[in-house]
């Protein structure tokens, strides 16, 4: 096999959001920079191309934004988050703090901004929409880091990192032909995501249900470098067995399928499971704090698959799915375009009907208190009979967006060891080590602001190790 | 592919858009596609004559090709509007003569240079053809003016019915949904298109040729405009001059028919010669190669009719004076025979396109109101 060598300051493995970050810092520090990015042009940028905003404290509303969002709210929404799990406070502070200069910097590098999208309300005031979405982001940051002289590689994959001594020397790199080369440099930046698209790792997680599973975002974030890390003695942080996944349309591809997937029907009407039966409460809190819940819920589910079930009343009412619904004009057709067992299932819509008490206004933007009463699971808000034809239904499955665990990390980004000692020179910044901070649950845009901050942090401290 | 199976094929990355909404503040085509949740034929030929190919959505999507959606909105809306601009060319009958391409054009002008050459032979005679002509009427020495009058007025009259009969067919097709159009609706079209607002993008211009967002093509595009304004313009002011003034052509430099004309005409040229080499080096892979022919075809069209006017006016106290008047008249002929079935039409649907959309974000902003949401 033919291998070469290669060599540079500052290796930079993964070319999404948190790895341009550090690139583009690193080589404003000076540095002579290489990415080496596991996917084809085209799809350059792992998960980070299907983002579309990003949270940041501002003391005031500002050019991207519509209302204030304080260093003090930012961080009482990660400790609600956090539900009481351990999480790094010190880098959360960090992070708050760094997250102001944000949008600045992004501007400065070709990043343009837009208003919230429609649909999106509840997020006008503590996050900023970037024009285009993440796919045009990252292509400011690729032609940026191309200005500024940055190396990258496409269809590169780091296969094998040589630490000796708690120092990094070496990165072995798989390039298509297929040809390897060991890429030397003075440090290595890992931002190559979480496990996701890794079936195997998934189905430790959640057994057999993983293969139900379809991945929202890039089959390349298969955690190679996490489990590397980890290996080379890296503190494992976050949820390790578990990920954030969302209700997605059941005929979405395996991978990539983005947020075009998401259903937001589920509190509109009921949700049943293969067998026909309610699993769940379809109205236990506002949506946008529910929904993250649904991935596990359905993948609890036999084949993890589950249908939602609504009627004209919510037409128009929830942003659509690149799919359009099955519909017909009786509820007993609408069971037919699906395998679901009519009898059950014709037995659970009519005791969900009879259990309607309220007036069935559907209105999400509060808790209506319209509930059932006398079934279980009950449905606590915006219980409304399904009775209005034509009647629509979605096939879902959970949707992963990303994983949990990852590797602990200093106010540096330097990677430190389950001992407490630190990788030298190994950083990591993005998914790879957003447990630190978010080790469960969700905050909407998080995941780009800890990219950014640690990214930033990392191609800085990188720079310096030459 | 039949015309179904194209709106069939448009809708459905309409409805893509629609589940993702990224794009909204590109361009006025997603906020279009987010009021509504199907696409009758009507609605995706209004919303693809909003489409202004700027690119910048192709670049930004996720699910462009090779992703499976394989969305490529700039492709498949130009698509449509090629359909546009056949479907609702009139008169009908004439359709054939295909502006939308090149050779079609070609042979048009060299085919109008034929007939205004026989008619200077046969009416002024070849001495008129090929000697120079010093002092007032020199033009009319070669071709009388009534031969340049009559065909000019009848041309005239023939572009701008089938403009409008055009017009009216799409506006009628392309559904209810509009709200009420007033004068600040016209008045904000009007504006968006004398600052080619769209093509600005939101201040970078397009995503155009290449990957890059440019203020190129505004720029060039400006200068085509503009420089067709300023030779209409330079055609009022000589009118005036010999109707009203009685003072016959060739006009001095510093006049306004020639100051106007020769601004204009320049501008032109150097517009259209940047726009086909803009478009020789722009990414295939969001074009509809029909309709990169049709563009081909008029900005060409329109290039070599300034071109010729322009050298019609550089030579105009030689001896070439009449080979060049005919060319130019040739051109001109071609420009008005194919002007309803060329790419020349885009700016009717284009223009019109923007009314309902006026109408559609006044009706949207008074339902706003009416709720009391504050976006
Ligand atoms: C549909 C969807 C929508 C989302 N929307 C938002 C949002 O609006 N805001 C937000 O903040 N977050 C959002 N997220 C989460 C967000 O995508 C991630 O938090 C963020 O993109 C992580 O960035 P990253 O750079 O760490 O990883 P990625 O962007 O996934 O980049 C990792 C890169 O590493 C490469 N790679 C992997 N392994 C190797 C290897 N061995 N060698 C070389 N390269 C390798 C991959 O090809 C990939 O390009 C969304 C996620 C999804 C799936
Ligand atoms: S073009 Fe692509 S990114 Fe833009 S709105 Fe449509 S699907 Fe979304
Ligand atoms: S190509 Fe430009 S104008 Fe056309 S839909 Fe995309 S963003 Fe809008």
């Amino acid at each position: 096999m033919d291998r070469s060598r290669y060599g540079v300051d500052v290796l930079v493995v993964g070319g999404g959001n948190a790895g341009l970050c550090a690139a583009l810092d690193a080589s404003k520090a000076g540095a002579r920079v290489l990415v080496c990015e596991k996917g084809i042009l085209d799809y350059r940028g792992g998960n980070s191309r299907h983002t579309r905003d990003i949270r940041y404290r501002h003391e005031s509303p500002d050019a991207y934004t519509t209302g204030r969002y304080s260093a003090a709210d930012f961080r009482a929404d990660i400790e609600r988050v956090s539900a009481g799990l351990e999480y790094d406070r010190e880098l959360a502070d960090l992070l708050v703090e760094e997250s102001a200069s944000l949008p600045d910097w992004m501007s400065a590098q070709g990043v343009r901004w837009q208003g919230s999208l429609r649909g999106t309300l509840n997020l006008h005031s503590s996050n900023a929409f970037f024009l285009g979405g993440g796919r045009a982001m990252l292509n400011a940051y690729y032609a940026a880091a191309r200005r500024r002289g940055v190396e990258v590689w496409y269809e590169a994959e780091v296969v094998d990192l040589r630490i000796v001594d708690e120092r990094f020397r070496s990165a072995l790199v798989a390039l298509p032909g297929p040809r390897h080369v060991e890429v030397e440099a003075a440090s290595v930046v890992v931002c190559s995501g979480g496990f996701e698209a890794n079936r195997d790792w998934l189905r430790d997680c959640i057994g057999d249900a993983a293969e139900g599973v379809i991945v929202r975002g890039t089959p390349n974030n298969d955690g190679r470098l996490l489990r590397l890390l980890l290996d080379h003695g890296a503190a494992p942080v976050g949820d390790a067995r578990s990920f954030h996944a969302i209700a997605v349309d059941a005929r979405a591809p395996r991978y990539d399928g983005g947020i075009v997937t998401r259903v937001d029907s589920v509190p509109f009407g009921i949700v049943v499971n293969r067998e026909g039966c309610r699993f769940a409460d379809e109205g236990a809190d506002l949506w946008p704090k529910q929904y993250a819940t649904w991935g596990g819920l359905i993948a609890a589910q036999p084949d993890q698959i589950a249908y939602s079930i609504v009627d004209s009343k919510a037409a128009g009412r929830f942003i659509p799915v690149a799919f359009p619904p099955h519909a017909a004009a009786s509820l007993d057709a609408l069971i037919e375009t699906v395998e679901l067992p009519p009898a059950t299932t014709r037995a659970t819509l009519t005791a969900f009907n009879a259990a309607v008490r309220g007036d069935g206004s559907l209105d999400l933007d509060r808790l209506d208190g319209n509930h059932t009463e006398g079934i279980d699971p009950p449905k606590s808000h915006w219980a409304s009979a399904i009775d209005t034809p034509p009647f629509y239904l979605y096939p879902l499955r959970p949707g992963i967006t990303f994983t949990y665990l990852g590797v602990r990390v200093d106010a540096d980004a330097r990677v430190v060891t389950t001992a407490g000692t630190t990788l030298r020179n190994v950083y990591a910044a993005g998914e790879v080590m957003a447990g630190n901070i978010l080790g469960h649950g969700y905050l909407a845009g998080l995941g780009l602001t800890i990219g950014h901050a640690f990214g930033r942090i990392a191609g800085r401290e990188a720079a310096g190790d030459r | 592919m039949t015309g179904d199976d194209l709106v069939l094929r448009a809708a459905r990355q309409l409805e893509i858009c629609n589940a993702c909404r990224y794009c909204e503040g590109y361009c006025a085509v997603f906020p279009a596609l987010e009021r509504r949740s199907t696409y009758a034929a009507g609605d995706v030929h209004y919303i693809a004559n909003l489409c202004h190919d700027c690119r910048d959505c192709y670049y930004a999507c996720p699910f462009a090709p090779p992703h499976e959606y394989g969305i490529n909105l700039p492709q498949v809306l130009s698509e449509v509007r090629a359909q546009t601009y056949r479907h609702y060319a009139r008169p009908r009958g004439l359709a054939r003569l295909g502006g939308w391409h090149g050779v079609n054009v070609a042979r048009a002008a060299l085919l109008g240079i034929i007939v205004f050459a026989s008619l200077a032979v046969i009416v002024s005679g070849p001495q008129a053809v090929t000697s120079p002509h010093p002092g007032p009427g020199a033009f009319y020495d070669v071709v009388p003016w009534l031969l340049m009058l009559v065909p000019a007025l009848l041309g005239t009259a023939y572009v701008l019915l089938g403009w409008v009969a055009s017009g009216y067919a799409f506006w009628r097709d392309s559904g209810a949904a509009g709200g009420a159009i007033g004068p600040a609706e016209l008045g904000g079209v009007v504006a968006d298109v004398l600052s080619l607002r769209f093509l600005r993008g939101g201040g970078q211009g397009c995503t155009y040729p290449d990957d890059r967002p440019s203020m190129a093509r505004w720029s060039l595009h400006s200068l085509v405009f503009y420089g067709f304004g300023l030779c209409f313009a330079s055609t009022c002011a000589a009118s005036f001059q010999q109707d009203v003034l009685g003072q016959l052509p060739p006009y001095p430099i510093l006049s306004a028919p020639v100051l106007l004309g020769t601004v204009g005409g320049v501008a032109m040229v150097a517009g259209a010669a940047g726009l086909i080499l803009q478009k020789r080096g722009s990414d295939r892979r969001a074009a509809s190669s029909w309709m990169t022919d049709a563009d081909y075809a008029f900005i060409g069209l329109l290039g070599a009719a300034s071109l010729t006017g322009l050298l019609t006016l550089a030579v105009r106290d030689t001896s070439l004076l009449g080979v060049m008047l005919v060319v130019h008249l040739g051109v001109l002929a071609a420009l008005y025979v194919m002007a309803p079935y060329s790419k020349f039409i885009h700016f009717v649907y284009r223009v019109l396109a923007l009314v309902r959309n006026r109408g559609e974000q006044a009706l949207e902003a008074a339902s706003r109101a009416a709720r009391g949401v504050q976006l």
